[in-house]
């Protein structure tokens, strides 16, 4: 399916990378907007309130991100592609939330413009260390997604995705941002509507009488369908059996929550996106995401002058993790470089599947600017030694 | 009650020096509840501008014990060192009379953090909580709150060809937490500082809890000149858009008549996020704000057993 154009500003235009996540939304067909206001993401909310008015939709400001969290699984049931927005102390509000949606296999996009935490730690300030939050945050067990954009440009095309993925794989999708590439302004290119693919929602052609809202044919994503169309469907966050009906037992929490975590983890390949350059023959990998991506080139190109034999991978995909990937390249390279603006998260998903077989370094940062690339290439020069 | 000179000659507890806006009431409304409590003070402050303007390491302008904490819960966390001196006077471990006063902004108070001062003022610590209501979410650039005014323009209820500003009428927090039954409550402005310093005075003194909303004018949010902040609060008092009055022994009473009522348009017309009422094709939209004005401070007369 192609883009609806009204949502769709074609042109290259020169925008920050919140800006760009809301027209990035816009194309994709988002026209539900739950929000609340919080630095460094609320440029995201303020450009979709301005243009929702000419594109037809919704925005609500709600009275915190509990409720935002809340109101976007209602719009999801309702028809709509939803979308919020927030930074680390709102993520965290919005936990639980995210877990029922994920329980009850709610298509939808949570971007995260991540700053320096914890707690309200560093509002105006970059950082990534809300990583493995976006993974385990909320309790029990779940697969989720998360992508990673390293620019205004990617902020645009990795929306899009985003709402893509949520509706294949009937999952909240989480877009993390960091207040880098939410406030750095370049070239955005949006192309016509009909070079925008989009997903469309699973929607059931079953008669209400023959539809089972958690029922799968065997590709382990339930059909959907609109509230209000004739459909008496029950949804819950309590563990359900195919009819969406609680029910309190060992054998139906084994089928549905495997089911959850299987849908992500069987189509991990479909589902990650990674960029590579040089790797093959590689003594070690250097491996970023955002924008530390972008600020580790200077590092690498500087140990290729050198004679090191540097690859370079850029995560786009942050969850599911790609495992599959790291653990091929581990038994090539003698090890695994990676920065980020955190004390170290990522990496022990690196150091997991790198299991032994080559070495893990990281170049931590606690947050509130980017790394020096100098800090990256001692690490690197350390790690071919 | 304290005298003027008396007020004058009390040490502040907010130090001159921090980086709030030229023109800042919210600032100035801190500043005169600090000054009107004497003794021993134990403040919390949620997530905003204040917070913000006070607290930018390595500074800090505050002069007396002060926690910031998370957006959503100044009201628990205060709640929390008063249950905690509560049991420590109990044992005689602490022999000092010590007050405890919440602070919030709208946003911090009447969305966000509504549920935890619901619970504080219906546990019935011996707390007061002051609200400074600027009317929006000031701190992240203005975006709209329940506290926003009909029509006023911000950046998530913006005026544009479709749409003219906040759909919304403001939420009237006070009398929610009126319908708490608290010991005190009160709506106030530092326009009216004498005022303002009486009622602070009082719910202090009175044992249990309290609340006052205080409409504290933002040069930048409301766009009006810097130096107007004080005559902005007096118009809301006078137009009725923010009467003063105050609630105690389950009675309210007015604690200020305006001698004669103003139209709202003489508080509106000096304010940027209100210019597009003032134009010919929206004059339906400033009746309809003053037609609300109206309605709420005739409930308020007959709640206050006034004529009206």
């Amino acid at each position: 399916m192609k883009a609806d154009p009204k949502g769709v500003l074609t042109g290259e235009h020169y925008l920050d990378g919140d800006h760009a996540c809301a027209e990035g939304a816009l194309a994709a067909g988002c026209r539900f907007f739950a929000g609340y206001p919080i630095t460094p993401s609320t440029e995201v909310a303020e450009r979709y309130v301005s243009r929702i008015p000419m594109v037809g939709g919704i925005f609500i400001q709600m009275e915190d991100e509990l409720a935002s969290m809340a109101a976007l699984v209602g719009a999801a049931w309702g028809g709509k592609k939803s979308m919020t927005v927030t930074s680390g102390p709102g993520f965290s509000l919005m936990m639980e939330n995210i877990g029922l949606a994920a329980m009850m296999e709610t298509p939808c996009v949570v971007v995260n413009v991540q700053r320096g935490g914890p707690s309200t730690g560093l509002p105006t300030m970059v950082g990534q260390q809300d990583m493995m939050q976006a993974r385990w945050g909320s309790h029990g067990d779940y697969q989720i997604i998360a992508l990673s954009p390293a620019s205004p440009q990617e902020a645009f095309d990795y929306t899009i995705k985003c709402f893509n993925l949520a509706e294949k794989y009937r999952v909240p999708v989480l877009f993390m941002m960091d207040e880098c590439v939410g406030h750095m302004t370049e070239k955005v290119v949006i192309p016509k509507p009909d070079e925008i693919e989009i997903t469309p929602r699973r929607l059931t052609k079953l008669a209400p009488e023959k539809y089972l809202p958690y029922k799968t044919n065997g590709d382990l994503v339930p059909e959907m369908i609109v509230a209000g169309t004739g459909y008496k469907i029950h949804s819950t966050g309590l563990t359900h059996d195919e009819r969406g009906y609680p029910v309190m037992s060992p054998g139906t929490q084994d089928q549905l929550v495997k089911r959850l975590c299987d849908k992500i983890k069987l189509n991990a390949d479909d589902i990650i996106e990674i960029e590579e350059d040089q790797t093959e023959g590689a003594e070690v990998i250097v491996m970023a995401y955002g924008i530390t991506s972008r600020v580790t080139l200077p590092a690498v190109f500087k140990a290729r002058k050198k004679g090191i034999k540097v690859g370079y991978i850029k995560m786009i995909t942050a969850w599911p993790f790609p495992e599959k990937r790291v653990r091929e390249l581990a038994k090539k390279v003698k090890a695994f470089v990676m920065p980020e603006i955190n004390l170290g998260q990522m990496v022990l998903e690196v150091e997991r599947c790198a299991a032994g077989q080559a070495k893990t370094y990281h170049v931590p940062h606690a947050g509130g600017w980017v790394h020096d690339p100098e800090d990256i290439y001692q690490v690197i020069e350390e790690a071919v030694k | 009650m304290a005298s003027l000179k008396e007020l004058a000659a009390r040490e502040q507890k907010l130090a001159p020096g921090h980086r709030a806006c030229a023109g800042c009431i919210p600032a100035l409304t801190f500043h005169q509840v600090l000054r009107s409590a004497p003794g021993h003070v134990v403040a919390s402050c949620a997530t905003g501008c204040i917070e913000v303007v006070t607290t930018i390491y390595p500074y800090t302008a505050w002069k007396i014990p002060f926690i910031h904490n998370a957006f959503e819960n100044s009201a628990a966390t205060i709640s929390g060192v008063e249950a905690a001196y509560q049991a420590l006077k109990r044992k005689g471990k602490v022999t000092k009379d010590i007050k405890f006063i919440g602070f919030g902004g709208d946003g911090g108070t009447y969305d966000i953090g509504l549920q935890s001062l619901s619970g504080a003022m219906e546990r019935g610590h011996d707390m007061l909580y002051v609200c400074y209501d600027n009317e929006a979410y000031m701190n992240t650039g203005i975006q709209r709150s329940s506290a926003t005014p009909f029509a006023a323009d911000t950046k998530t209820a913006p005026v544009g060809k479709v749409r003219k500003g906040k759909k919304q009428y403001p939420k009237n927090l006070t009398e929610i937490i009126i319908a708490h039954d608290v010991a005190y409550a009160a709506q106030a402005s530092p326009s009216f500082w004498r005022d303002l310093n009486k009622k602070v005075e009082k719910a202090l003194s009175i044992e249990g809890p309290a609340f006052i909303n205080v409409l504290a004018p933002c040069p930048p949010g409301w766009r009006f000149p810097t130096e107007m902040g004080i005559e902005m609060g007096k118009l809301a008092v006078d137009t009725c858009f923010w009467p003063l009055y105050e609630f105690e022994n389950h009675k309210r009473k007015l604690t200020y008549k305006p001698k004669e009522k103003l139209p709202l348009s003489e508080w509106t017309k000096h304010q940027g996020r209100f210019r597009h009422l003032h134009q010919e094709e929206n004059k339906h939209l400033l009746e309809l704000a003053q037609q609300e004005v109206d309605r709420r401070w005739k409930e308020l007369l007959f709640l206050c057993g006034e004529p009206a």
